[in-house]
């Protein structure tokens, strides 16, 4: 079991969740998150002033996979949230150790689902 | 050169020309000439009474044609002035129902576009449309003369308002402008929507106008449109069909295989106040349209008040039949479709009538939306087309049916007014959607009139305005 962890470009969200659901990947948390990377920051005019914003506007997803679903996963989240540019984020995978379906109890694999 | 460079040249030489008529009006005064713009030069036009475009019967002007005509007068001059200001608190209106209706990631946007529709109107109606409209000379397609007007000029179109009567003129034209914003909102170009303003400001509005309230063949024919279901509201709905069709819809709105994806407004609350706003400042649109103080201008209050409230009620009980809750956004459709509705006959419709008249199309505003949006798909995020263009357009052929002067079919006035205003109606139809289409269509193949997908995902306040409408929210994920 894997969980992906990936921070994406906002306005992507919509075509990754779509191309996700197509994979047959539909369960995954959606958080609004600020971050910085190699882009570092962007600039905003305000009243004529320009203001340097360090911090990012992110979307963060978190998917838990088994193993059989990573790569699908992976693929389709760089195939769909990819522009080319700097600034398209970032995908992170680490091990998950046990997954818990509050309704029925049930662990691991099936939990997943 | 690039095309908006031409633009810039093209405005930069407007306000050369602009200074050079200010140079030469103040050299002249300050030769002892007379200054155009004082009061004794518009009591003297005044007083020459000459072909006034109004048609109406005017009392002799002027403080000393007595007190109590001079008291009179003094009495319309502020009821109107009253009333242009609640009409140009419909722009407040128009603004917060579109921004309300649409997502947070375009509110400066829709912001500055309604702001500005007035602004670029307010100048190209002063400098030609006024004279398109209500310039009526021997050339009887549009008026000729009165650009630029004159304290003269106004005063020969509208003896006893003068001004008064201008500012009236332009918060109307101002209404049907911006009306077009909601088709086109979160997708159109800032600039090219600018230009689009400034034709129907100067142009479109105006020729429409004169051939209905400036004296032209429409007004000949008996056409009745009291205060502009037809002239305000249809034009600026099918100008708003023209562009919502040529811009196609929003990224998002229609998918591949047919479905139509609902984008849900972002401040239900504001949409809702600004209808609220939109209802009040009918209370200008309507009643203010008798431009004089009479017993009149409450029974127009009470049925443009009626028609509001029964589309209202009838949109929401359809709404709850079909989706089975009281659905907020087009109950606020409904109250607007009854005011744009009774826009037409509120002068001659009785209490009764402006009921049904604002029922039906409380109705008809909620058969529109979903043949709109799901039949033609057309997306129109505040229901633009289906209110101002249908409902007017309806509104306007029930003068025919319920004129209540003897001149309606169901008040045994036989079809003659019925048919004028199916004439009048349908050359809306066919002079603003047909400009409308040849105008888009000459913005989109110059300086461009849609966003890139890119922009319209990131949101155009970011894109086109450098600035986030709500910097401190969070507004980071975009359906």
């Amino acid at each position: 079991m894997k969980l992906i962890i990936a921070y994406i470009q906002p306005e992507t969200l919509n075509d990754v969740k779509q191309a996700l659901l197509k994979e047959n990947i539909a369960k995954l948390s959606v958080v609004n998150a600020l971050g910085c990377g190699h882009q570092l920051g962007y600039t905003e005019q305000y009243r004529g002033v320009v203001s340097e914003v360090n911090l990012l506007k992110k979307v963060r997803l978190e998917i838990a996979v088994n193993d059989d679903y990573l790569d699908r996963t992976i693929d389709t989240l760089i195939r769909v949230a990819r522009s080319g540019h700097i600034g398209d984020g970032k995908i992170f995978v680490v091990d998950l150790l046990e997954c818990i379906r509050i309704r029925t109890g049930e662990r691991g694999k099936e939990a997943i689902g | 050169m690039k095309i908006w460079q031409v633009f810039l040249v093209l405005v930069l030489c407007f306000f050369f020309y602009l200074t050079a008529v200010f140079v030469k009006e103040a050299n002249r005064t300050a030769e002892g000439g007379e200054n155009p713009y004082s009061e004794q030069a518009a009591a003297s036009a005044a007083a020459a009474g000459e072909d006034t475009a109004q048609g109406a019967e005017q009392e002799p002007a002027g403080p000393a044609a007595g007190s109590i005509a001079a008291w009179t007068e003094n009495l319309n001059i502020l009821w109107v002035i009253l009333a242009s200001f609640l009409v140009f608190f419909m722009q407040l209106g128009f603004m917060l129902v579109e921004a309300g209706f649409t997502r947070s990631k375009n509110v400066v946007n829709i912001a500055m576009k309604n702001i500005m529709d007035f602004a670029v109107g307010s100048i190209a109606f002063f400098a030609v449309g006024f004279g398109l409209m209500w310039g009526l000379d021997r050339c009887g397609f549009c008026g000729t003369r009165y650009f630029l007007p004159t304290s003269s000029d106004v005063s020969s179109v509208n003896a006893e308002l003068g001004w008064t009567f201008f500012l009236f003129q332009t918060v109307f034209c101002a209404t049907a402008a911006t009306i077009v914003s909601g088709a086109m909102a979160e997708r159109t170009k800032f600039t090219s929507y600018l230009i689009y303003s400034l034709v129907i400001s100067a142009v479109i509005y105006p020729i429409f106008g004169a051939w209905t309230w400036g004296g032209g063949w429409l007004a000949k024919l008996g056409f009745h449109d009291f205060a502009g279901s037809t002239v305000v509201h249809s034009v600026g709905g099918w100008l708003a069909l023209a562009g919502a069709v040529t811009l196609g819809p929003r990224v998002g709105k229609y998918s591949a295989d047919g479905r139509v994806n609902a984008i849900p407004g972002h401040n239900i609350l504001l949409g809702a106040l600004g209808v609220l706003f939109l209802w009040f400042g009918w209370f200008g649109f309507n009643p203010g349209s008798t431009l004089s103080v009479t017993p009149q201008i409450g029974y127009i209050a009470v049925t443009t008040n009626l028609a509001a409230a029964a589309g209202a009620v009838a949109a929401m009980v359809l709404a709850s039949v079909i989706y089975g809750s009281c659905d907020a956004t087009m109950t606020l459709n409904g109250i607007l479709a009854g005011l744009v509705a009774i826009t037409a006959g509120c002068d001659v419709v009785s209490p009764l009538g402006s009921i049904l008249i604002g029922g039906m199309a409380g109705c008809l505003v909620i058969a529109a939306l979903l043949f709109i949006d799901r039949v033609l798909k057309i997306d129109d995020p505040v229901g633009a087309v289906s209110v101002h263009a249908v409902c007017g357009t309806f509104g306007t052929i029930c003068v025919g049916l319920f004129a209540a002067d003897g001149t309606g079919l169901f008040y045994g006035g036989g079809t003659k007014l019925l048919i004028t205003q199916l004439i009048g109606a349908g050359t809306a139809f066919a002079w603003a959607l047909g400009i409308g289409f040849v105008m888009f269509q000459i913005i989109r193949a110059t300086v461009g009139l849609r966003v890139t997908r890119h922009e319209e995902l990131r949101g155009l306040d970011i894109e086109e305005h450098g600035m986030q409408g709500y910097p401190n929210f969070d507004t980071w994920t975009t359906v």
